[in-house]
């Protein structure tokens, strides 16, 4: 060996164990689907992982109706204490079985096995524990009621989440609903069921009530059924911006409510006197970070026109690094594309770039023969007026453009119909609060780029959807009484 | 060249500012954040071997003790010379460094090895002396057969701001390095990061004195905490990879001090690859400054030589 | 903004003057209007903002006997009533204008976030919003709705009462001479059926309130919610159970709802280092 070639490091997948066939968590059993199975496979090796089964409409009626029965019976009787309780324990179980966890979503995911280790499943279990000391503060939360007489629930909450960070999002959506005296079903994307499906054991680690939480796998029709069913409260949905769409009309003229977290195209920002060598980690944290699947991802860098070749040249410096390849190599920085329908839509949007007349580039990287994946990818030369500076692409692909002052960064940045992110990189402290103002987008991360916390409210102007998820203010869609956030 | 780079007939202080001041800042979350996240790389079997040796073969060796004598300084050489005595294959490392009053004890227990001999100067640790007394102290380290020379800067004239005092110094020292016969002790220039606070002060240090024509920077005397730490060492990689960039000239860089185990040397290595690059993954152009880490090191050498946890019986002190 | 002349006589049915009928093209426009009103709106600080409502309650204080007997007429109210009337809108606009300055510091938040981050979540306004007035509550209704939609920096559009435009026509004077900047409010007397499609489905619309869907003849609010959603707007629903809508009870407390309806939490991030 005469170069620093990092040898595979792969973590162990032994750790966990996955059932040939899943079926659904209803009433606190897990119950056969009526409906025909479909696999779920290993994006990095096309592997089929498990048989998952099909929710049908009569699966997901079910589902609901021990999703009421255990409102009405059990949980939404509880008090905050109690309540927060069975969430103090989830969140020490998903701790306990961290590791467990993190291979299962790499595995089912294609994301590197460092980020659902040190991202998703620490995040997931800071979410719960944030929440469960809610539960019976929620009258000092400023969202009406009082602490005498706190707030009350809405009900039966559908959720449905997407696959790119499936415990995560599943965290999002279940911890808050439940500190607030909320029952779920909960479908899972369809390609990504298997953690939700191993939370649906924790939940039976946890004692909690059956019916609190219910788990429905499928895929579109499973989904529509939840959203349509009259018998939920209230739906959160994280996902495409299209589909965020079909929700808001099917709950038009109902006294369903809906939060929705949808697409985005962010703008990243970089002035000419920003902190170059942190921008370009910002920029390569913000597009690829888990492969770009990330509805806020940094995926338009406005770069200002004096420091474009050289931020350019130290971004490609920088990608040379990236280790692209197996994500259960703890060496790994890039994973598999979760699906070949997501490939097909990266490489369709790809070669809409070139034929557009935007610069393509990407590093030297070899890509494994089997799986789905895609090279880091960025393009130079971009304008508004091409479809990848204005489509969310969702995958590891960077549009740059440039801009000459900080007015006009602003009217590039907003120039889209999302407004989910965007990101600013300066070192003169004024100008970032001015940005901050003028920026159309939930989330504005100055100098820093893809940062969570379970304090912190996401969420999107605009097209990106409404509602907040996190924080003080992600409680209120789970609460009636009085103001909505 | 200075003078060249920076586009003006006379360096003063107010352009050495102008200069370092129109650096890039450095933001001290994300810097650490970018350590952070190199940190998570896992080096296992052959690239721990390679990198295990290649470790050893950057370490300065290094006493620098009020009590040093001739006798502990001929025991540290002999460590030197045979790393692991019970594996002839063990790489040595690249210089013992040591007092200038001892340089020439040094100079004469490494004999014709290859090893070289680096010796502090310029009133180390502090530098508090007067310039002909830096010089002297530098030209008789050289004299006594020191191949590299260990400066420190004036910490105090970098904060208040005198950057042409330590320019000025650093070229003064550069040129008491010279032997007679034409050749020159390598210079590296100590930063002390634990006095200067910030990264952006490393940054512009780092910048001055490669500007003043240091061969290395080096970020600590080992005398003051924190010594060495990877994000400072991160700064200084950056530097010396955008220097190159900018002048075609390629400085080295030494984190000294508080590096004392495996897996402390296997992250600062994992920076060097993927910051500086792979260019820099040699003892001509990255160093340890330690003591205590070639036997941790010659630990886990033996570990991945033989299979089992070796103990600190199987390893030789000094 | 549109001007009226009326005849007197009183009376449930009774004919009091001839309105404008505005049209799709008037909601066009006052779309532009609003929204070339925004920035300067949302930029002007809260203080100044709250200035302006309060100048509103103050204008219309002086014309409170005018007002009154236009509520009486409009609304078939006895004097009595339409003066406590007229004093619960001035009320409200005062009300209001008191929030502007307190409204961030209500539902802001800094947030302890684990790690060297500062976070502070802050609201900023929606943007241009669609309101359709009540249909009862001619002028004290009017209020409630147009107040919480503009002290937060939103701009907007409103349909007034179909049946009982003539307040709203005052009001509009009302605006028009007090020290709201033009656009900020574009009121519109017309067929609420046939201008709230119009607004609903327009995507330079980012809000809509559909209070005064209750009682409006021909208007279907899950309809216009479900135009809403093409280009995901905001959506205030009318108050009642399932698709029945209902004028809510304007003299109660209002509360904070009708504000946050039309606030977008904005969070930002930064590094805390040397």
């Amino acid at each position: 060996m005469t170069r620093f070639d990092y040898a595979p490091a792969p973590e162990s997948r032994a750790v966990v164990t996955i059932a040939d066939s899943y079926g659904l968590f209803v009433g606190g059993d897990f119950v056969p689907a009526s409906g025909p199975s479909f696999p779920t496979v290993n994006p990095a090796t096309e592997e089929v992982l498990a048989e998952i089964g099909q929710a049908s409409a009569a699966d997901v009626d079910r589902a609901v109706a021990a999703a009421r029965t255990a409102y009405e019976g059990v949980w939404g009787r509880l008090s905050g204490a109690e309540r927060g309780k069975y969430l103090f324990r989830i969140a020490r179980i998903l701790q306990e079985r961290a590791r467990e966890f993190a291979v299962l979503e790499t595995l089912d995911n294609g994301k590197p096995i460092t980020e659902s280790r040190d991202v998703d499943v620490p995040l997931a279990a800071a979410h719960f524990f944030y929440h469960a000391g809610w539960a019976d503060k929620l009258g000092y939360a400023g969202l009406g009621g009082s602490p005498a007489e706190p707030p009350r629930p809405v009900g039966v909450v559908g959720q449905v989440i997407p696959w790119n960070f499936p415990l995560l999002m599943l965290a999002w959506k279940i911890a808050p609903a439940l500190a607030c005296g909320n029952t779920v079903v909960l479908k899972p994307a369809e390609t990504t069921p298997l953690t939700a499906l191993l939370f649906a054991q924790v939940c039976q680690e946890a004692d909690l009530p059956p019916g609190v939480v219910n788990i429905v796998t499928g895929a579109g029709p499973t989904g529509q059924a939840l959203v349509e069913h009259p018998g939920v409260d209230k739906l959160a949905f994280t996902g495409s911006t299209e589909v965020g769409k079909l929700i808001a009309r099917s709950v038009a003229g109902t006294r369903k409510r809906a939060t929705l977290e949808l697409g985005g195209k962010a703008a990243n920002i970089v002035f000419e006197d920003a902190a170059i060598d942190q921008a370009v980690e910002g920029i390569v944290r913000g597009i690829f970070f888990n492969q770009g699947h990330v509805c806020c991802a940094g995926s338009r860098l406005l770069v200002q026109e004096s420091i474009h070749d050289e931020v350019v040249h130290r971004l490609k410096r920088r990608l040379a690094t990236i280790r692209v390849g197996d994500p259960m190599d703890k060496n790994t920085d890039l994973g598999a594309i979760n699906s070949a329908t997501q490939l097909a839509r990266v490489r369709e949007m790809t070669a809409v770039g070139q034929a557009e007349g935007a610069e393509r580039w990407s590093p030297a990287c070899t890509l494994p023969d089997r799986g789905f994946w895609f090279a880091p990818t960025v393009f130079t030369g971009v304008s508004q007026a091409h479809r990848i500076a204005q489509e969310e692409i969702f995958g590891p692909v960077l549009s740059v453009l440039t801009f000459r002052t900080p007015a006009e960064a602003v009217a590039k940045a907003n120039n889209t119909p999302y407004g989910l992110s965007a990101g600013v990189w300066t070192e003169k402290g004024s100008r970032i609060l001015w940005m901050a103002d003028q920026l159309r987008a939930g989330v504005v991360w100055a100098n820093t780029f893809n940062q969570f916390d379970p304090t912190s409210p996401f969420g999107g102007l605009k097209e990106s959807g409404y509602g907040r998820e996190g924080g003080r203010h992600g409680l209120g869609p789970y609460l009636t009484t009085g103001a909505t956030r | 060249m200075a003078r060249d780079l920076l586009g003006v007939s006379r360096l003063s202080d107010p352009v050495l500012r102008r200069w370092l001041h129109g650096l890039p800042g450095v933001d001290q979350v994300g810097a650490e954040a970018r350590v952070a996240g190199l940190g998570t790389r896992s080096i296992k079997t052959t690239a721990k071997a390679f990198a295990i040796d290649l470790a050893i073969s950057m370490i300065d060796l290094t006493t620098l003790e009020g009590a040093d004598t001739p006798g502990k300084v001929r025991s540290l050489c002999a460590k030197a010379l045979v790393p692991d005595p019970t594996d002839p294959t063990t790489p040595r490392p690249a210089a013992v460094c040591v007092y200038g009053d001892l340089a020439a004890t040094a100079r004469k227990a490494l004999g014709d090895s290859l090893i070289h001999v680096a010796a502090v100067a310029t009133a180390f640790p502090s530098g508090r002396a007067s310039m002909p007394v830096k010089l002297a102290d530098t030209r008789d380290a050289v004299e006594g057969g020191a191949d590299e020379i260990d400066m420190v800067i004036d910490r105090g004239a970098f904060l208040a701001g005198r950057y042409l005092q330590v320019f000025d110094e650093i070229v003064a020292v550069k040129a008491a390095c010279a032997r007679p016969d034409g050749t020159a002790a390598h210079l590296k220039v100590i930063l002390e990061t634990g006095e200067l606070a910030t990264y952006d002060a490393v940054r512009r240090a780092s910048y001055l004195a490669m500007l003043a024509g240091a061969d290395f920077i080096k970020t600590s005397t080992g005398k003051i905490a924190p010594a060495a730490t990877l994000p400072v060492t991160l700064v200084m990689l950056e530097a010396v990879r955008d220097w190159r960039e900018l002048t075609g000239t390629q400085i080295g860089v030494k984190p000294a001090g508080g590096i004392r185990t495996t897996k402390d040397a296997m992250k600062y290595l994992v920076m060097v690859n993927e910051i500086a690059g792979p260019d820099w993954l040699t003892p001509d152009w990255f160093r340890f400054g330690a003591s205590g880490l070639l036997g941790d090191l010659l630990l886990q050498r033996q570990k991945l030589a033989t299979g089992a946890y070796s103990g600190p019986d199987y390893v030789t002190i000094d | 903004m549109h001007a009226a002349s009326r005849r007197g006589s009183a009376g449930p049915g009774a004919f009091l003057g001839n309105v404008a009928q505005g049209s799709r093209k008037d909601a066009r426009d006052a779309v532009v209007a609003a929204r070339a009103a925004g920035s300067g709106w949302a930029g002007a600080t809260a203080y100044n903002r709250g200035q302006v409502l309060y100048r509103v309650a103050e204008v219309m204080q002086g014309r409170a006997a005018q007002l009154a007997a236009e509520v009486a007429e409009a609304e078939g109210l006895s004097a009595a009533r339409a003066a406590t009337t007229v004093a619960a809108a001035i009320d409200r606009w005062v009300w209001y204008a008191g929030w502007s300055d307190k409204l961030a510091q209500v539902v802001g938040n800094l947030n302890p976030v684990a790690g060297p981050y500062f976070n502070i979540s802050a609201p900023s306004p929606t943007g241009v919003v669609a309101v359709l007035a009540p249909q009862g509550s001619s002028l004290l209704g009017l209020t409630s709705v147009i107040a919480p939609v503009i002290v937060s920096g939103n701009t907007c559009v409103v349909i007034a009462s179909q049946d009982r435009p003539i307040p709203a026509v005052t009001l509009a004077e009302i605006f028009a001479t007090s020290d709201l900047p033009g656009g900020v409010v574009n009121l519109i007397t017309g067929r609420t059926a046939e201008i709230a499609p119009w607004l609903a489905s327009h995507r330079d619309v980012n809000a809509i309130d559909l209070t005064g869907a209750a009682d409006a003849t021909g208007v279907d609010w899950g309809a216009l919610e479900a135009a809403a959603a093409d280009n995901l707007k905001r959506v205030l629903r009318p108050e009642g159970d399932g698709p029945a809508a209902r004028e809510p009870d304007w003299t109660a407390p209002p509360g904070l709802h009708r504000m946050t309806a039309f606030l977008e939490i904005k969070t930002v991030w930064h590094p805390k280092g040397r």
